[in-house]
């Protein structure tokens, strides 16, 4: 890794940005200077998205520029944008490139950090380059479960607390197995402080598992039947599911939030994650005016392959609702058939008892232990159903959501970079006119304002351009996800189907003799 | 259709919930039959070298109206009245797959053409069914009266089998209905009565515990026959879920540019192949089974109807004996009295002979048929299984050795 390499001499030829390194706190404003010379026209249509992740050699001019501007969106992770810029992979991939020092970036983010006096520590760059590493060979180490649900307080009052477990052999963390109490607001807590820092960048946040007002209070109000814990279970694993797909993500695994979460003893109650509350329904309100918006915002789209994402992920969201419309109509059909068998067993255990051929007797008595096993086999066959395929569909049809939202940000981002554009033009030809009425005065606060708006419209293109390139790369990643996932849990699933198969092979087999018994 | 070979031969589809035993000279089976708007019209053809007939070999065509007809004229025959007449054979009923059918003509428009075409294949594969087991039914009523000794010579069945003619039987109208509704009542409160009676005493230990055995399986065979259907029909239900299941894959397969194009194309295929597995799993359980558990019902209850008549015998002497002892204490219309015992007697002696015999042959009968179609249950079972699990090995096998 970092170590092995030899550091090649630096300045070996190797392009303008790593001339300031030495100066370690003006390292990204430098960078900006030298890249702001060189014209932003974004070459996405050349870039297939499946290979950013990992192969961008040389810093490509045209892209991501990193501005002291990034600042004013969001505090804490502005580290994480900037890390994530391609200056910084180059750095980071494993391919063997002569002019990129894995040892230099380490001892000069240090300063940098240091000198932000950032909560995030030093070992969290450390870590990211082995996450990158080993995102490029498929490989995250960490694990996280969630257990052990317990009903904690009575009556309105009461909520279930969940264990998370995590074990983990990534340096970013203190121990490498430790686990926490957390509450099901908790999981909405955190997902609502990650949507809000990484949505609208374009990162693609996975989805919190679904409120349930009626479930939840079935297990508040102490209802101990196989409903409740049916409810419980499917929460349980959802909660766990959203977890790990959370910590796939090796931007996400980096935010100190999802740390604190994971590992924290206390965590502030997020109170705003109530759907009657003040921020619940300012969500709801929001919401709506985004759909208005939506359907106002024209965009011209240059590029073909978003166009074409997009269309491909309406077509497949509107399919995998289909597909699980009918899985769960499977579900439901499989238990209806378990209930049968169940009923069917029994009257013929009856039938047998009332027999008064001995054989005969013997030989239905155990037709019904057969159907009563069957029934059971069934039954654990539902599960699979609904645990591995249903809950898969419906967590995609839920990531797509998510996905589409991306989408979304990013036509708000090109419309605000529209809208500069347009107060641009208005106040070049507000100074046009106030040259021609001849008031000095007001000229120069033209020119100021023109200033201005001409460096909003630089930011928001490089907004736009930044998006554009993080979406490309986040789904290309999700791509790579969903393929594995599928793929994945559609072995199990089928691994599961031959499992009762065989079980009703042993049964019946059993069975045959009985029935031959018969004299 | 397919024609069936002799009577008493084992391996017929339908007719397995019945072991025959007859000689063969008298061979009776229904070699076609046709579906006709709300009637089915049956073939029987008849095979025998019995002098009575004109011919060696003839057939005739009835509808299910002449046979219920047969089977009333046997049950108020007084001659039978010692033998377990064979169930009638259920009214030919399209109704249910008649309505499905029309209900997928008239179309959602959501069902994709394939879609469409498989449920149609599916609704016509039960239709089919359907028809068939009418015909088993018919069938099998025929050959057990062929079979048996004193049931076979009855002159009706002569004329059922023989007359070129329609026999002008139509279908009981309301009033008979109803007739045959109130008799059934009148029967059931005849036999509290009887056995309420005093003085009646079951001296034979045989037909005591035939009574209590029959009265307690009829009930449980016909709960098991109820719950079996249900297992079937939900069974039926799971196979037709696969359809839209398969389909929803394919659109997704035919979408995909990924690895996942391929194996949701598989799962898609795999999807469908089981549905058929399912639909045979389904469709054997109730042959096999409902279908058994029905016929059984049916006979268990020409049994007890057996044992009941039998009792009305046995109150008929009874009362036959008070009347005679009153009458020698009075010393008057003793010879009478007397005959009419002696009649009562004989009568009573003659149905508890053949009762016994009877109904030692319903459980023999029964037997062999639980025993041939349990095992015939398992093994269809266990090839089902066997098949699905290579299906679903081999498509694991592709999944998994893509990259």
């Amino acid at each position: 890794m970092a170590a092995e390499r030899e550091p090649p001499p630096l300045g070996d030829g190797k392009p303008t940005d790593f001339e300031d390194l030495e100066d370690g706190e003006d390292l990204f404003t430098s960078t900006v200077s030298t890249l702001e010379s060189s014209p932003s026209s974004p070459e996405p249509a050349s870039l297939p998205a499946e290979d950013i992740s990992a192969n961008s050699n040389g810093p490509k001019p045209t892209e991501v520029v990193l501005d002291d501007d990034r600042e004013d969106l969001f505090a804490e992770a502005t580290e994480e944008v900037s890390l994530d810029s391609p200056e910084r992979e180059p750095i980071l991939s494993s391919e063997p490139s002569p002019a990129v020092t894995p040892v230099t970036p380490t001892t000069l983010i240090a300063p940098r950090i240091e000198s932000k006096s950032m909560s995030a520590p030093v070992i969290f760059d450390r870590s990211r380059e082995e996450i990158e590493e080993e995102a490029n060979g498929d490989i995250f180490d960490i694990e996280i479960g969630v257990s052990d649900p317990e009903k904690v307080g009575d009556g309105m009052n009461a909520y279930m607390a969940y264990r998370v477990t995590t074990k983990t052999s990534l340096s970013m963390f203190s121990k490498s197995e430790f686990s926490v109490k957390r509450r099901f607001s908790d999981f909405l807590g955190l997902h609502s402080k990650l949507a809000s820092k990484y949505l609208h960048v374009g990162y693609i946040v996975p989805p919190a598992p679904e409120k349930s007002i009626v479930g939840m209070t079935k297990v508040k109000v102490g209802k101990e039947d196989s409903s409740s814990t049916e409810f419980v279970e499917k929460r349980r694993a959802a909660l766990e599911r959203y977890l790990q797909r959370t910590v796939k993500h090796p931007t996400l695994l980096q935010d100190p939030d999802l740390r604190q979460f994971l590992e924290s003893s206390e965590l502030p109650r997020a109170v705003n994650t109530q759907a009657l509350s003040g921020a619940g329904i300012l969500r709801m309100v929001n919401k709506a005016a985004d759909a208005v918006n939506k359907m106002t915002i024209k965009m011209n789209e240059s590029d073909a392959w978003f166009e074409e994402k997009q269309q491909q992920f309406e077509n497949l969201d509107q399919q995998l609702r289909e597909l699980h419309v009918s899985v769960e109509a499977l579900v439901c059909h499989r238990k209806e058939l378990s209930a049968n068998t169940a009923a069917f067993a029994k009257s013929a255990a009856m039938l047998g008892n009332s027999e008064d051929h001995t054989a005969l007797s013997r030989a239905l008595s155990q037709l019904a232990e057969v159907e009563e096993k069957i029934d059971q086999l069934h039954q654990e066959q539902a599960f699979a159903d609904f645990y591995m395929f249903s809950e898969l569909l419906s967590d995609y049809i839920r990531l797509i959501a998510a996905v589409k939202g991306v989408f979304d940000h990013r036509m708000k981002c090109w419309q605000k970079w529209e809208d500069a554009q347009i107060t641009l033009l208005k106040k070049r030809e507000a100074e046009a006119k106030m040259m021609v009425a001849n008031k000095p005065d007001k000229i120069q606060q033209a020119k100021n304002e023109i200033r201005e708006w001409e460096a909003k419209v630089q930011q928001g293109e490089r907004d736009f351009e930044q998006i554009s390139k993080t979406i490309r790369k986040e789904v290309g990643r999700f791509e790579k996800e969903r393929v594995k996932d599928f793929k994945t849990v559609i072995i199990k699933y089928l691994e599961s189907l031959v499992q009762t198969q065989q079980q009703l092979i042993k049964y019946w087999e059993a069975f045959l003799p009985e029935a031959k018994a018969i004299a | 259709m397919e024609t069936y070979a002799e009577v008493g031969k084992e391996g017929k589809p339908s007719c397995a919930s019945v072991d025959l035993q007859g000689d063969s000279s008298l061979q009776v089976e229904i070699s076609d039959a046709v579906s006709e708007r709300d009637k089915v019209k049956f073939t029987v053809q008849t095979k025998s070298c019995l002098p009575h007939f004109a011919q060696t070999e003839f057939s005739v065509v009835r509808q299910h109206e002449e046979f219920i007809w047969l089977h009333d004229a046997y049950v108020e025959n007084e001659e039978y009245a010692g033998l377990i007449i064979p169930p009638a054979p259920p009214r030919p009923d399209f109704e249910a797959s008649r309505e499905k059918l029309q209900k997928l003509g008239e179309g959602d428009s959501s069902v994709t053409r394939e879609e469409f075409a498989k449920m149609k294949q599916e609704l016509e594969a039960e239709y089919l069914a359907i028809f068939k087991k009418t015909v088993a039914m018919h069938e099998v009523f025929l050959q057990r009266l062929a079979a048996h000794p004193t049931l076979r010579r009855d002159h009706n069945f002569f004329v059922f089998l023989e007359y070129g003619q329609d026999l002008s039987v139509r279908g009981k109208n309301r009033k008979e209905l109803l007739g045959g509704f109130l008799r059934n009542i009148v029967k059931s409160a005849d036999e509290a009565l009887i056995t309420g009676m005093s003085g009646l005493k079951e001296v034979d230990d045989f037909f005591e515990h035939e009574r209590t055995f029959l009265l307690e399986y009829h009930t449980r065979i016909r709960d098991a026959c109820l719950r079996a259907d249900r297992v079937m029909r939900a069974h039926k239900c799971l196979a037709d879920d696969y359809i839209p299941i398969s389909a929803a894959l394919s659109s997704l397969g035919t979408q995909e540019v990924n690895q996942l194009r391929t194996s949701f194309l598989k799962l898609a295929e795999l999807f469908e192949r089981l549905r058929k597995l399912e639909g045979r799993v389904a469709s054997d359980e109730d042959l096999k089974l409902s279908d058994m558990l029905r016929y059984y019902m049916r006979d268990s209850q020409a049994a007890k109807d057996l044992l009941y008549r039998r009792l009305r015998a046995l109150a008929d002497y009874e009362n036959a004996n008070k009347a005679l002892d009153k009458a020698r204490t009075r010393n008057r219309e003793v010879r009478p009295a007397e005959s009419h015992q002696q009649l009562c007697c004989q009568r009573f002696e003659r149905l508890s002979d053949s009762a016994k015999q009877e109904l030692m042959d319903f459980k023999s009968r029964r037997v062999s048929s639980f025993r041939k179609n349990l095992i015939e249950l398992a093994e269809l079972e266990l090839k089902h299984a066997k098949a699905s699990t290579l299906i679903l090995r081999n498509t694991l096998v592709a999944l998994k050795g893509e990259p």
